[in-house]
């Protein structure tokens, strides 16, 4: 499927905007690589949810706002996004950095959404337990820790990106920098709030995750009020790229019951 | 022209087979490779080495701070300072620099600094530089904001200076209700500020601008890079409208002599590798975070990927470039006089210990240096 894409205007902020399929809404916020390209889980999705793919700000296409400085800010960029694009009763899905995008509008604001669902989210920190340090591995490391299965490595690494696309990656790692260097990937103060989020929630992990571990899957579930987990074994940390075919089905079911 | 001894005081009793396992000298060398017995006794050497400098006659004496590696034992640069204030009583101590986007209130920094200049009666200088990309690894201050830090420190401490206190500084990473600093620094308004660079455009504007005019100090760079960045500086003055001064223009490099350029090759050619290929080596990632340069000097960085320490060099690669000047005297002072014909340097901070340079050496080298170069080019 190829999406409709086009430039948002959320307030002086232009947004990239990819959208397609139809029924009842669903919001997919991605993680610190970007958006890199429309993803068979997208297509899966769309069959039965209009499926909207925006670029967040700092990243892509998308505008770089100087007010935007930490993921709070972002939380609060999303709420004017879901009121200005009149959204309601939507699905919220986050991968990673998208996650905990989701979890600060949530605690915010939980009006507009039915549903949370979280792939590998970051945003809270189990001590002991550090989240790898995506700053610090170099492009091969970095392809390597992504995925269980190297041959998605290999592809990975294989690729040789145009400038144009160097730019992108540029781009989005330094807003990724701005948002999770420090403290690393997680915002002290979002775990004690996250009761607030009375709605279903699914969270999915990869057992192998080398970015954010497996382990913090039992903190989401014991935080949030009415979540449960499901564990993809032998998966790294983008189980919607590396185990759709074993995620999706989870997914659909959990969003199917949620719609009820 | 001025002649400031600058010392990186390095670990040289490291195990260079065992640090060659990690990625790097720095932010994940174990600290189990440093040894306190051993490196007491390089502090002890070192300090000697840089009290002498008063008598072999140098106007300064240089130190800086580096955290969390093996490259510089100087973490805290006004330790040192203050030690060598006590050993000596004409000569200037240039701290070169402190790291200010790295500190959680640069307070601290500006009351250090007062300190030293009181106890040393009016003979510090002040570097400010924004630390090296590791040290954002190492002390988790995020790079994206290092620029904003810097410039908001650096008024911070200004102020905290000449301004009358108490009064408030109202800052977006540092905001203080009460900043009166006890003691004011000895020398007025306050002691001169250095900025030591790797040649930004964007640090060679700011420092140049006639509000400030601080002299600018390339370090560590081939010498027709030194060139091109101290003439970009005065460009950048004349566009603002004033003729700089030679004291504004300062090159920080390492420096042997011996007495043929053979001997000097073959007594510190091991020494400069190990400087730049050991103790500087590190991967682009620790040196360059995101932020800690602008994307488009990123996109420059990635394509060139010369960065110091980013590859292998050799001595005769590093003296070709002129990135060190090892040689006889003849050799390294017409060096000296084609980098100041070129740009109207006033400023050399000879490095003359540098890497595994043993003190024996380094002490031929520094009375060398002092004998024989020091006056000539003062004439």
């Amino acid at each position: 499927m190829t999406p409709d894409t086009t430039q948002v205007k959320i307030g002086e902020v232009g947004v990239t905007l990819h959208r397609a399929g139809n029924g009842p809404k669903l919001l997919f916020l991605h993680g610190a690589g970007g958006y890199t390209q429309w993803l068979p889980f997208f297509d899966a999705l769309a069959e039965r949810y209009e499926v909207l793919v925006p670029e967040h700000p700092g990243f892509g296409a998308s505008d770089d706002p100087a007010f935007i400085r930490n993921v709070p800010d972002m939380a609060m960029f999303y709420l004017d996004f879901l009121e200005t694009l009149g959204l309601d009763n939507a699905h919220v899905v986050g991968h990673s950095l998208g996650g905990w995008i989701a979890a600060e509008i949530l605690i915010r604001d939980r009006a507009r959404a039915k549903s949370l669902t979280l792939l590998a989210p970051a945003g809270i920190r189990v001590e002991g337990v550090p989240s790898g340090d995506t700053f610090i591995w170099n492009t091969e490391e970095t392809a390597r820790n992504l995925f269980h299965d190297q041959a998605y490595a290999d592809i990975l690494l294989a690729l040789k990106p145009s400038d144009a696309q160097m730019e992108v990656m540029l781009k989005n790692r330094f807003t990724a920098t701005k948002l999770g260097w420090q403290p690393r990937w997680f915002n002290p103060d979002l775990e004690k709030w996250l009761h607030r989020i009375k709605l279903p929630a699914l969270v999915v992990w990869g057992k192998e995750d080398k970015v954010m571990p497996a382990a913090y899957a039992a903190r989401w579930r014991a935080r949030l009020p009415d979540a449960r987990v499901v564990t993809i074994e032998q998966c790294g940390h983008l189980p919607h790229v590396e185990k759709l075919d074993d995620m999706i089905g989870s997914v659909r079911d959990f969003l199917g019951g949620a719609a009820r | 022209m001025k002649f400031i001894s600058f010392h990186l005081m390095p670990y040289r009793p490291l195990d260079f087979a065992a640090a060659a396992k990690h990625r790097s000298a720095w932010v994940v060398l174990p600290n189990s490779l440093y040894d306190p017995v051993k490196g007491a006794e390089e502090y002890a050497a070192y300090i000697d080495f840089l009290a002498d400098c008063e008598r072999l006659g140098f106007d300064g004496i240089g130190v800086n701070e580096h955290h969390q590696n093996a490259y510089g034992m100087m973490p805290a640069p006004n330790l040192i300072a203050s030690a060598l204030i006590q050993r000596t009583k004409t000569v200037k101590i240039a701290i070169l620099g402190r790291a200010l986007p790295i500190q959680s209130n640069p307070i601290f920094i500006a009351e250090e600094y007062a300190m030293l200049d009181n106890l040393s009666k009016g003979r510090i200088i002040c570097g400010f530089v924004r630390g090296i990309g590791a040290e954002y690894h190492s002390t988790g201050i995020n790079p994206y904001f290092s620029h904003e830090r810097f410039h908001e420190a650096h008024d911070l401490i200004v102020q905290a200076w000449t301004k009358p206190g108490p009064f408030p500084f109202e800052g977006q990473h540092y905001n203080i209700r009460y900043v009166n600093l006890w003691p004011r620094p000895y020398q007025q308004p306050h002691p001169p500020i250095w900025i030591p660079s790797q040649g930004s455009t964007e640090t060679v504007v700011w420092a140049a601008d006639p509000a400030r005019k601080y002299p600018f100090l390339v370090t560590f760079s081939s010498t027709d890079l030194v060139i091109r960045y101290l003439n970009t500086y005065r460009d950048q003055a004349r566009k603002f409208g004033y003729e700089p001064e030679p004291g504004q223009f300062g090159w920080a490099c390492p420096v042997y002599v011996a007495e043929t350029d053979e001997q000097a090759r073959a007594e510190a050619g091991r020494a400069i590798e190990t400087l730049f290929n050991n103790y500087l080596r590190m991967p682009l990632e620790m040196l360059v975070p995101p932020g800690y340069t602008s994307q488009a000097s990123m996109r420059a960085f990635l394509k060139l990927r010369t960065a110091v320490g980013g590859r292998v060099s050799t001595a005769d690669e590093l003296i070709a470039s002129g990135t060190a000047l090892i040689g006889s005297v003849a050799t390294v002072r017409a060096k000296i006089e084609e980098v100041r014909d070129k740009t109207g340097l006033g400023i050399l901070l000879p490095m003359l210990q540098f890497g595994i340079l043993s003190d024996e050496l380094a002490r031929r080298n520094i009375e060398r240096f002092a004998a024989e170069i020091m006056p000539q080019l003062r004439r």
